[in-house]
């Protein structure tokens, strides 16, 4: 299944990109989507601890079950206000 | 009122928005850009926000705000874009029959809003640029 990522600030600036798809497989949950940003970006491998992540506008946890379509954003260190 | 935009606040539509016959108080803070950091002089700043969830994390903030403390308006507002220094980058506004409530709740929503919105700030300065990080935002998996 397809997923869209986002990508914003620095992670966007360090990879060049804005947003992607990402192909996972089975069930993943946000852990699995983790370990595949990893796998696909390895320059953002040592960010992606401190980065949290929402789906579709939500942050959620490790365990959330990401569906097909969804809308998965990397959330770097925010810093609004 | 929950806005992310380019252009600058018009402070007085805010007010506008805010005052009520039912409110005793009406409370504006104005989160500006400050001219040094760390140590160091700040030329400029630049925001970047994920909006569509922004513009969510703020309707979340304020019906936490109203789970809190009675309230009549809340706005929150940030901009995007370069943010020239002493220049508005965020408004959080509240009114309420009374300025207890008002004090109150106009804190917790910007010290909110700074923990949890996807709203980004890079710093300028001689040298180069930096995109920052709010301490009460950080996070570890």
């Amino acid at each position: 299944m397809k997923v869209k990522i986002r990508f914003f600030a620095s992670l966007k600036e360090q990879l060049q990109l804005s947003e992607a798809e990402l192909e996972l497989s089975g069930t993943p949950c946000v852990s699995d989507v983790r370990a595949a940003l990893a796998e696909a970006y390895p320059a953002i491998a040592p960010q992606l601890p401190s980065t949290r992540i929402a789906v579709d506008h939500v942050f959620v946890s490790s365990e959330h079950v990401v569906g097909p379509g969804a809308e998965v954003a990397l959330i770097p260190p925010v810093s609004g206000g | 009122m929950f806005d992310i935009q380019a252009a600058p606040i018009r402070l007085e539509s805010v007010y506008s928005f805010l005052a009520s016959p039912r409110a005793g108080a009406v409370l504006v803070f104005t989160g500006t850009a400050r001219d040094h950091n760390d140590g160091r002089s700040v030329h400029h700043l630049e925001y970047e926000s994920y909006a569509e969830m922004a513009l969510k994390s703020f309707a979340l903030i304020a019906a936490e705000m109203r789970e809190r403390w009675r309230l009549e308006k809340i706005a929150m507002i940030h901009r995007v874009g370069k943010i020239e220094i002493a220049e508005i980058a965020v408004v959080v506004g509240v009114s309420a029959a009374h300025r207890q409530e008002a004090f109150d709740a106009c804190r917790y929503g910007i010290d909110a809003l700074k923990a949890d919105a996807p709203i980004w700030k890079k710093e300028l300065f001689d040298g180069g640029g930096e995109w920052l990080a709010n301490p009460e935002g950080l996070f570890k998996e």
